[in-house]
């Protein structure tokens, strides 16, 4: 780390570890003592139509962003060099899928955006969370957008994988390595920045619904039914007062 | 077998006046909250009319409650497991606010604040959601007494297999009142819409409820339910039902909506019921065979084998004492006066009704005949086929045999009763022609037209064994934890102000 500026390390070393502490307390906390604001707060009882277009496109286009993020990020390119993965190969999936969830999020968040400033019912029932959370929102997509389209479809490309994702991984081995994000253009320093403070206030908004995936409905039983507990319960308001058992 | 006790309600449709009381009390009670103000766990409709929310019986539209597969197996009608995940960022078939009503208040400080000028300040409508001048459209009783029904009670689904017959003006109409809550069903299809599992059936006494923290705002409980007894909290983001007060019931107590009653409509009491036996009797191929399906689950508490099941089963001996004792059970299954609302929505409802005989009287003295001589009702019961047409859509899948014969039954009640008034000897041959002896004539009498109160609520209270672990103690639906909050606004609504 010799070298860095104090800058650098502020912005590319403290920032992310304080930005993940918060993150990850924040979530325990706010799962301990909010469970009842732990909620999606949909907005479609004011506004259907839509809500009907533009959520599904905003959350398919946000999923595959995240396989993205995770595909280019997390997984060293070596790896996918062992695995016979040509770099063009690579590239091209890259840019498509990256076009791909760049044109779904723009046109959901678009569509969800104006529907909520330009809709007086939905825009009175928003949140000071949302508030925030939506122009952080629009600022990390557009410099993603510049990144993916900009850099890498029409510009000159630029590959992040040995500078950005260096750092990245170098952060979760306690080691950090600001070479990488130093080195990277200015968009993809501002970009990571932005994301940090958004990871931050993540576990204080209604995001928190996508860690609630009810995929369990798959397999349970439709009718659910609770017995009381002839314990008395330790603390007033747990749900886990009642016991689940189920038929079917 | 396994024996479960399960609260049931009945409403005599006949007493019910109308006067909304048990609406407003269950407001003040449950709803007077942030996010509830479109709520009405008990709302009262007047019927034919299209209902809250508007058209809510019609499930080609809205899609709530069950149907048989190809396989002649139940099945969601809105679709199974994995068509609620791939539906989960829009639930398609979710009511929106427009179909309640849009919830208003007044700016009541204009009164107080308004300049000094010739003409005094009047009120006018302010929007809850938006706190914008709303223009008044709909509302939660706007069809009350029939108001607009020749404009819109044609969409009345009840009415569509007599559509080309029913006369909807002023000398022919006939109607009624229809007191609404949560049926709190057998096989509650708001419970299996919830992918999160957080609304459940309580195991000893039946009631449906939502688990506040476990909710996740998918809503599918809104739309899966066929009655639209599940509402969104549109503040806190969450769903929230009718809770049968089970504050109230766990003490004994009639829910709120009961005890407040003014036409003594309601009965509460328990029946046993084998919960193995639920999912086969909701899967009855003809729908007309529902109601008979659902009736034959109610056990005979007085029967020693289902008192020997039930104690096996756990079910406590005063509750099993207050079964043989049910009004309820009475009312259904003994006296099968009472019906259920849409059984064929295959939920298995748990508040069923007494068809009211109104409509029939009306219809009959329209005609020019003597409403008061059972002779002349029983030729209307049989040849006025409307009113009880209407009826059978509502209360028995289209099958006017069960109608018919509650209404027999409660004609041949007022008629030897009167005739025992006005002579000193009723004629039991009337009775006997209904289908009643002198004691279920007798029993009848004392439930529909004497209706104590300790003969209308025959509640057991949760065991005292359980204190410390019942709902009353530790539950609230309005948590001071909501952790998103609101902005202010320029109007200064009530709720808003004290929203965080
Ligand atoms: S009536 Fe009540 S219990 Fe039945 S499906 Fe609707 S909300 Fe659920
Ligand atoms: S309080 Fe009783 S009589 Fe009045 S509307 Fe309600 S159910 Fe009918």
């Amino acid at each position: 780390m010799t070298g860095a500026a104090g800058w650098e390390i502020l912005l590319f070393v403290a920032l992310p570890y304080v930005a993940l502490t918060v993150f990850v307390v924040g979530h325990v906390w706010r799962y301990r003592f909010d469970r009842f604001g732990w909620t999606a707060r949909s907005s479609e009882l004011y506004e259907k139509r839509w809500l009907q277009l533009g959520s599904p496109l905003f959350h398919l286009g946000v999923i595959l962003a995240v396989a993205g993020h995770v595909l280019g990020i997390l997984v060293p390119e070596s790896l996918t060099e062992d695995l016979g993965i040509p770099e063009s190969l690579y590239a091209f999936v890259a840019a498509a899928g990256g076009t791909t969830a760049v044109v779904l999020i723009l046109a959901g968040l678009g569509i969800l955006s104006v529907r909520r400033i330009t809709g007086p019912r939905v825009r009175n029932a928003s949140s000071t969370s949302d508030r925030i959370m939506y122009p952080l929102m629009w600022i990390m997509i557009l410099l993603g957008v510049l990144e993916t389209v900009g850099y890498n479809v029409f510009g000159p490309g630029y590959d992040y994988r040995p500078t950005v994702a260096v750092w990245f991984r170098s952060l979760f081995v306690f080691d950090p390595d600001v070479s990488g994000i130093v080195a990277a253009p200015v968009v993809y320093q501002v970009h990571v920045t932005v994301a940090w403070l958004f990871l931050a206030l993540f576990p204080f908004t209604r995001l928190v619904h996508a860690w609630s995936l009810p995929y369990s409905y798959l397999w349970r039983p439709y009718i659910v039914y609770r017995r009381r507990r002839t314990r008395p319960d330790p603390s007033p308001g747990e749900s886990a007062a009642w016991t689940t058992i189920a038929r079917r | 077998m396994r024996v479960r006790a399960q609260f049931m309600m009945v409403m005599a449709l006949d007493k019910c006046i109308g006067c909304h009381t048990c609406s407003v009390t269950c407001k003040q009670a449950w709803t007077n909250r942030n996010g509830t103000d479109y709520v009405w766990f008990n709302n009262v409709e007047t019927k034919p009319g299209i209902g809250y929310p508007k058209h809510y019986e019609d499930q080609e539209r809205w899609k709530g409650g069950w149907k048989l597969d190809g396989r002649e197996r139940l099945q969601l009608k809105a679709g199974g497991r994995v068509r609620k995940l791939l539906h989960i960022f829009a639930n398609p078939d979710l009511p929106v606010i427009d179909d309640y009503y849009e919830p208003w208040t007044y700016d009541y400080g204009h009164l107080v604040q308004a300049p000094l000028g010739d003409a005094a300040p009047v009120l006018s409508a302010r929007s809850r959601l938006t706190g914008k001048p709303t223009a008044l459209e709909w509302g939660p009783n706007w069809e009350d007494n029939l108001g607009g029904a020749t404009e819109r009670a044609r969409e009345d689904p009840n009415l569509a297999s007599i559509q080309d017959r029913v006369r909807l003006d002023y000398e022919h109409v006939f109607m009624f009142y229809l007191p609404r809550i949560c049926e709190h069903c057998l096989n509650p299809s708001c419970v299996a819409s919830c992918p999160s599992g957080a609304m459940y059936k309580r195991e000893e006494d039946g009631i449906v409820l939502v688990d506040q923290d476990k909710c996740r705002s998918w809503r599918f409980c809104v739309s899966g339910c066929p009655y639209k007894k599940v509402y969104f909290n549109h503040v806190t983001g969450k769903a929230e039902k009718c809770t049968f007060c089970y504050a109230r019931v766990e003490d004994g107590e009639p829910t709120i909506c009961s005890e407040t009653c003014v036409g003594r409509i309601r009965y509460i009491g328990i029946v046993l019921y084998d919960l193995d036996a639920v999912t086969a009797a909701a899967s009855a191929l003809d729908e007309r065979d529902l109601v008979e399906a659902h009736r034959d689950l109610f056990l005979d508490a007085r029967d020693p084998d289902v008192v020997a099941a039930a104690q096996d089963s756990g079910v406590p001996h005063d509750w099993i004492e207050a079964a043989q004792h049910s009004p309820v059970y009475a009312l259904a299954r003994e006296l099968r006066v009472a019906l259920p609302l849409h059984p064929e929505f295959r939920n298995l409802p748990m508040v069923w009704y007494v068809p009211p005989l109104a409509p029939v009287l009306d219809s009959l003295a329209v005609a020019g005949f003597d409403a008061e001589d059972p002779a002349d009702v029983f030729a209307a019961i049989e040849h006025l086929r409307i009113p009880i047409e209407y009826l059978a859509n509502l209360l028995a899948a289209g099958d006017v045999a069960p109608v018919e014969e509650s209404l027999r039954k409660q004609t041949a009640m007022r008629a030897y009763k009167r005739a025992e008034q006005l002579t000193g000897r009723g004629d039991p041959a009337v009775a006997e022609a209904a289908g009643l002896d002198a004691a279920s004539l007798e029993h009848l009498y004392r439930l529909l037209a004497l209706a104590n109160y300790d003969e209308r609520y025959v509640i057991p209270r949760s065991h005292r064994e359980d204190v410390g672990a019942l709902q009353t103690e530790h539950w609230s639906l309005d948590f001071p934890g909501v952790f998103e909050t609101r902005r202010g606004q320029e109007v200064p609504l009530p709720h808003r102000k004290e929203a965080r």
